[in-house]
C-alpha cells in the first residue's frame, strides 16, 4: 500500500504553481480562454449594446431613498461615452490575458471584466431611465442571506469530511418548520424551531453516513426529495385547510443607530433583519473556530485524514457528528430566513435551489466562510439585478438575467477561475479496517 | 519502560490473526518484530496502539497490567506508534501535526500557537531532530515526514516507540539516518519495537528478535549469532533461497530498443531527460534510483500509458512509439505495473476475469463479441495452479487476495504469454518472502528463455539478485550503468542519491 500514499504525494504538488517561474500548459491555454471571453464581452458590447443606446442621453443612479438621513444627489452619467470607455477597458484587459499572458491575477481580471461587462449592461438597462442602486444593493444583501447560510451548513459538514448536497432540503423543511411555529408562537420560537429542524435533518444525515456509510451523495438527494415530498404534503393537506398556521409574524430590519445612516453600507449592512445580522456573526464566528481552535483543528484534521485523527484519540465519530449537527442548524437558520425572514408564509418548493447555489458559493469560496460569503455576494447580486430589472421593463428577458449567476458557477466550478482544492478525505466514510 | 505481552489471542471471523503471542521487550532495548505479511504482525501492533481489543490475553508495562480501551488509554500508558503510512495531515504544519490531539490551548479553546512551535522546536532540540515546525508537511520528503512521526510521538511523552516497516519509503541514505536516530533514541532509554521483514535491518539494529508466523511467536534469535538464512527460514517455515542462482546466457540481440526518450510534466519540465538504453535477447536489465526519480514515468512511456514528448520505443525493430497500450501487448510486450492495486488489477473483478484482463477480446476467449466461459475457466484454472496462487480459487474476488498472491495472479497474466519483450517495475515490493522467491524464479526463467527483461525496483538486493546491468535512474536521467558483478551496493546507493563524485573516488 505505501505505492498508493507514493502516488498521492506525486499528484499534489505543494504550491508549484507559486514556485514554479515556467507556465504551465494548461495554464496557457486558461489565459487564453479566458482573454478570448473577455474579448468576447468586449465585441457584445461594441456591436450591441453602444448601438442600441446610440440616441439616448443619461443613466440616472439613485443613491439615496427619500427617507434617508443623509440624502446624496443621484449620479447622472452619459451612457454612451461610458460604454466606448469601458469597451476599451475590456479590451486592454483582454490584450493583458492573451499578450502577457499573467497567469497570478487571471482571477482579478477576470472578475474585473465581468463587473465592467454588468455595468455596461446596467448602463445601457437605465439609459433615459431612473434605477435605484441603494435599493438593489440593499436586495442584493438580502438575497445573498440564504446562499451563504447554506454554504456555511456546507462548510462545517465538508470540513469534517461529510459531503452534504441536502442543503437544499434542510432549508426547505425549516422553513416549513419556522413559519409553522412561528405563526402558533411568534418569530422567535419559529427561528428557534426552523433551527432545530436543520439540526434534525442533519442528524439523519449523520446517522447514515457516520455510522452506516451509506452513500453521502445518496443521503442528500433523499433528504431534498424527502423535504420537498413532505413539505408540499403537508402545505396542501395541512396548510391548506388552516391558513391559520402559514400567517407567521416576520423579523423587521432593525437600524444600527449612526452606521445606519452611513450612505449606500448603512441600507446594505446596517439596517437589515436579525438572520442577515446573525449571517455576519456566523461568518466570523465559524471562521475563527475552524482556523484558529483546537475544534477547528481536529475537525479539519478528521476532514483530511480521519485515520490520524483516530491513531491521536481524537473520536472521529463524535467530531463528524458534531459539525454535521452545527452545519446542519446554520442551513435551519437559512431556512427560517424564506419564511419569517421575508414573506411569513410557506410556498411549495420556496427555497428554488437556493441550496445548491449555496454549494456552488462553497467551492467557489475555497470551503473558507469569508470565501463562501463573497461567493454568495456575487449570486445574491445578480438574484436582485433580475428583480430590479423586471421592474425597468428592459426588452432583455429576466429569465436570461436569471441564469447569469448559474453560467458563473459553471465557469467557477469547471475550474476557469483557479481550481480549488477540498478537504482530502470529503465524502469518505471512516471505517477502522479489521 | 518494560514491555510484556502474555497470551495476546486475536479473532477475526475466519482467521486467527493472534494466537497466544508472548513476548518481552527489555526496557532500553530494540526488539525486532519479522514476518511475512499476514503473520500478525500488524494486528498485533492496532492492539498495542489500542484500536483493536484482544479477545484474550495482557498487556503489561513495568510489570502492571494495562488495558486499552481505545487509542487515547495507549498513548496515555507511554506507547507511541509511528505507522507505515504515514499518519499527518498533508496541509497542515509541523507543528500542527505535532500537536493534534494534545493542544496547547488558551481560554475557549482557542490554539496556542506559539506555544505549539516551543514544544516541537523544544523536542526537536532535544533528540536533534531537525525541523521547520512550520513547514507544510506536503512539502517535505519523506525521511522528513518521518521525523515529524516520531516527534509527535515523543511529544505524547512516549517511552515505548513502535515502527512498523519504517524503512520501506526511505532510500539507502536515509535508512542509515533512521538507525542514527533510533540509536539516539535507545541512547535516551526508549524502549522500541521495529517491525519490518527485512532481515538485514533486523540483524542490524535490534537488539532481541521475535519471528511471527501465522499469528504465532515461532522463535527468537540473537543478531549476534543468527543468519539471514536462519531468520527466513523461520519466518516462511521452510528453507528459502535468498539468492537467486543464475546461469549465464550469452547477450543475444537488441530486443528493445530505447532512444532519447523525452517527456515533460504539465509545466514543461522535463520528467525523463533523452532517456537511453537497450535490452538483449537473454539479459535482464535493472533500473535502480530513488523512488520519484523518472522510472515510473519511462515504464508508462515505454508501455505506452503516457505519450512522449520525442524519441522512441523499438521492439525488434518496429517503432512502437506512442502506440496505444493493447499494440505494444499484441506486438510483444508484458507489462507488470508499479500500481498492483490500481493498475496491475480490477479488486471487485473474480481472479479468473482479471487473468484475462489482457486478451479478454480475442479468440479463443471471446468470438464476435461473446466471452468464452469454458476457454477461460480452463486457461485460469491452469494459470492459478501453475503460478501457485493461493487460495486456488478462480472465482474468489481479486482483492480478496493478500499482496503476495495478487502479484503472483498478475505475474500469471503477464507471463503466460511468450512475448520478447517484459517490463517488470516493483515486482515484489511489499510482498512476502516466499512469493518473492517465487516471482524472482519466474523472472530469471524468462530471462533464460531468452526473452529481454527489464525491472524497476527501489531495493538494490532485488536488483543485484536479478540483473545483469544495472542502470541508475536520476532526477529523470539514467546517469550511470554498470555491470553487476563489476560493482557494489553502495556505489549504486552513491550514484541513486546523486553523489556521482563520491561514487566514483570509491
Amino acid at each position: 500500500m505505501s505505492e498508493e500514499s507514493a502516488s498521492i504525494r506525486k499528484k499534489r504538488p505543494a504550491n508549484r504553481e507559486r514556485h514554479s517561474p515556467v507556465m504551465k500548459k494548461s495554464q496557457i491555454r486558461q489565459a487564453r480562454i479566458s482573454g478570448s471571453i473577455i474579448f468576447g464581452l468586449m465585441a457584445v458590447t461594441l456591436l450591441f449594446f453602444i448601438p442600441a443606446v446610440a440616441d439616448t442621453g443619461k443613466a440616472t443612479f439613485r443613491l439615496s431613498t427619500p427617507d434617508d438621513r443623509v440624502q446624496l444627489d443621484p449620479l447622472r452619467i452619459p451612457v454612451t461615452g461610458s460604454l466606448w470607455l469601458l469597451a476599451a477597458v475590456l479590451a486592454f484587459l483582454g490584450s493583458l490575458q492573451l499578450f502577457r499572458k499573467s497567469q497570478s491575477r487571471r482571477t482579478v481580471i477576470l472578475g474585473l471584466s465581468f463587473s465592467i461587462f454588468v455595468l455596461v449592461i446596467m448602463l445601457w438597462a437605465t439609459a433615459d431611465r431612473e434605477f435605484s442602486l441603494v435599493s438593489m444593493l440593499d436586495a442584493t444583501v438580502t438575497n445573498t442571506t440564504p446562499i451563504a447560510l447554506g454554504a456555511l451548513s456546507g462548510i462545517l459538514c465538508e470540513r469534517a469530511g461529510i459531503v452534504n448536497i441536502g442543503i437544499e432540503g434542510m432549508l426547505l423543511s425549516s422553513a416549513f418548520s419556522g413559519v409553522v411555529l412561528g405563526s402558533l408562537y411568534g418569530g422567535w420560537i419559529g427561528l428557534l424551531g426552523a433551527v432545530a429542524t436543520g439540526g434534525l435533518v442533519a442528524l439523519l444525515l449523520a446517522v447514515l453516513a457516520v455510522h452506516f456509510h451509506v452513500d453521502q451523495i445518496i443521503i442528500g438527494v433523499v433528504i431534498n426529495i424527502l423535504a420537498l415530498g413532505l413539505t408540499s404534503f403537508l402545505t396542501a393537506q395541512v396548510l391548506v385547510q388552516r391558513p391559520q398556521l402559514n400567517d407567521a409574524p416576520i423579523f423587521r430590519s432593525q437600524k444600527i443607530p449612526l452606521l445606519g445612516d452611513i450612505p449606500i453600507l448603512g441600507p446594505m449592512f446596517f439596517d437589515q433583519t436579525v438572520i442577515v445580522y446573525g449571517t455576519f456573526v456566523l461568518v466570523a464566528v465559524v471562521t475563527f473556530f475552524l482556523f484558529r481552535t483546537r475544534w477547528g483543528l481536529r475537525t479539519r484534521a478528521v476532514g483530511e485524514n480521519p485515520a490520524v485523527a483516530d491513531t491521536l484519540g481524537v473520536s472521529v465519530v463524535k467530531v463528524r457528528y458534531l459539525a454535521v449537527l452545527y452545519g446542519g442548524m446554520v442551513g435551519g437558520f437559512g431556512g427560517a430566513w424564506f419564511t419569517i425572514g421575508t414573506v411569513g408564509r410557506f410556498d411549495e418548493g420556496m427555497t428554488g435551489g437556493r441550496g445548491f447555489i449555496g454549494l456552488a458559493a462553497m467551492i467557489f469560496g475555497a470551503w473558507n466562510p469569508v470565501g463562501a460569503f463573497l461567493a454568495a455576494l456575487v449570486f445574491g447580486f445578480f438574484d436582485s439585478l433580475r428583480q430590479k430589472f423586471g421592474l425597468l421593463d428592459t426588452p432583455i428577458p429576466t429569465e436570461f438575467l436569471a441564469m447569469a449567476p448559474y453560467l458563473v458557477t459553471i465557469i467557477v466550478v469547471a475550474g476557469l477561475i483557479g481550481r480549488v482544492r477540498p478537504p482530502a478525505a470529503d465524502g469518505q466514510p471512516y471505517q477502522k479496517e479489521q | 519502560m518494560e514491555l510484556e505481552l502474555r497470551g495476546i489471542t486475536k479473532r477475526f471471523p475466519g482467521v486467527l490473526a493472534n494466537d497466544d503471542i508472548t513476548l518481552t521487550v527489555r526496557s532500553g532495548t530494540v526488539l525486532a518484530l519479522i514476518g511475512e505479511n499476514g503473520a500478525g504482525k500488524s494486528t498485533l501492533m492496532n492492539i498495542l496502539s489500542g484500536r483493536y481489543q484482544a479477545d484474550s490475553g495482557q498487556i503489561l508495562i513495568d510489570g502492571e497490567i494495562r488495558s486499552f480501551d481505545g487509542p487515547g488509554d495507549s498513548i496515555a500508558a507511554g506507547i507511541g506508534m509511528v505507522y507505515q503510512h504515514f499518519m499527518l495531515v498533508p496541509v497542515f504544519t509541523v507543528a500542527e501535526n505535532v500537536v493534534l490531539g494534545v493542544e496547547p490551548t488558551k481560554p475557549l479553546g482557542v490554539l496556542d500557537k506559539r506555544v505549539a512551535r516551543e514544544q516541537v522546536m523544544d523536542i526537536s532540540e532535544r533528540y536533534g531532530l531537525v525541523v521547520d515546525p512550520d513547514a507544510l508537511i506536503e512539502t517535505l520528503p519523506v525521511g522528513i515526514q518521518q521525523r515529524v512521526e516520531i516527534l509527535k510521538v515523543l511529544r505524547r511523552g512516549a517511552k515505548i516507540l513502535v515502527f512498523d516497516e519504517p524503512t520501506a519509503v526511505l532510500t539507502p541514505q536515509e535508512v542509515t539516518e533512521f538507525f542514527g536516530i533510533v540509536a539516539e533514541l535507545k541512547a535516551r532509554g526508549s524502549t522500541i519495537i521495529f517491525i519490518t521483514h527485512k532481515l538485514k535491518e533486523a540483524l542490524a539494529i535490534a537488539d532481541d528478535i521475535t519471528v511471527l508466523r501465522g499469528g504465532k511467536v515461532v522463535g527468537t534469535a540473537d543478531p549476534k549469532v543468527a543468519s539471514v538464512e536462519e531468520l527466513a527460514a523461520m519466518m516462511v517455515g521452510r528453507d528459502i533461497a535468498t539468492k537467486v542462482v543464475k546461469e549465464t546466457v550469452g547477450g543475444g540481440e537488441k530486443v528493445l530498443v530505447v532512444e532519447n526518450l523525452t517527456l515533460t510534466d504539465d509545466f514543461e519540465r522535463p520528467l525523463l531527460k533523452s532517456v537511453s538504453f537497450e535490452v538483449r535477447a537473454g539479459e535482464i536489465v535493472g533500473i535502480a534510483g530513488v523512488q520519484g526519480n523518472g522510472q515510473t514515468e519511462l515504464v508508462e512511456a515505454i508501455t505506452g500509458v503516457l505519450p512522449v514528448s520525442s524519441g522512441g520505443v523499438y521492439i525488434n525493430g518496429e517503432n512502437v512509439t506512442n502506440d496505444s497500450p493493447r499494440e505494444h501487448h499484441s506486438i510483444g510486450m508484458a507489462h507488470v505495473p508499479e500500481d498492483r492495486t490500481h493498475v496491475g488489477m480490477v479488486g471487485s473483478f473474480s481472479v479468473r476475469e482479471n487473468l484475462i484482463l489482457d486478451s479478454y477480446y480475442s479468440p479463443p476467449f471471446s468470438r464476435r463479441g461473446r466471452l468464452n466461459g469454458a476457454s477461460i475457466s480452463d486457461f485460469a484454472t491452469e494459470l492459478v495452479e501453475r503460478f501457485d496462487v493461493r487460495p486456488p480459487l478462480i472465482d474468489n474476488l481479486a482483492s480478496a487476495l493478500s499482496g503476495g498472491n495478487a502479484q503472483k495472479m498478475i505475474v500469471a497474466r503477464e507471463f503466460s504469454r511468450d512475448v520478447p519483450v517484459v517490463i517488470c517495475a516493483q515486482p515484489t515490493r511489499g510482498i512476502d518472502v516466499g512469493s518473492i522467491e517465487y516471482i524472482h524464479e519466474q523472472i530469471v526463467r524468462k530471462r533464460n528463455d531468452g526473452k529481454a527483461i527489464l525491472i524497476v525496483s527501489t531495493e538494490l538486493d532485488e536488483i543485484f539478485s536479478l540483473a545483469d546491468r544495472i542502470l541508475v535512474m536520476y532526477n529523470g536521467a539514467i546517469i550511470a550503468e554498470r555491470v553487476t558483478t563489476e560493482t557494489t551496493p553502495i556505489e549504486i546507493g552513491l550514484l541513486m542519491a546523486g553523489r556521482a563524485a563520491e561514487a566514483g573516488a570509491r
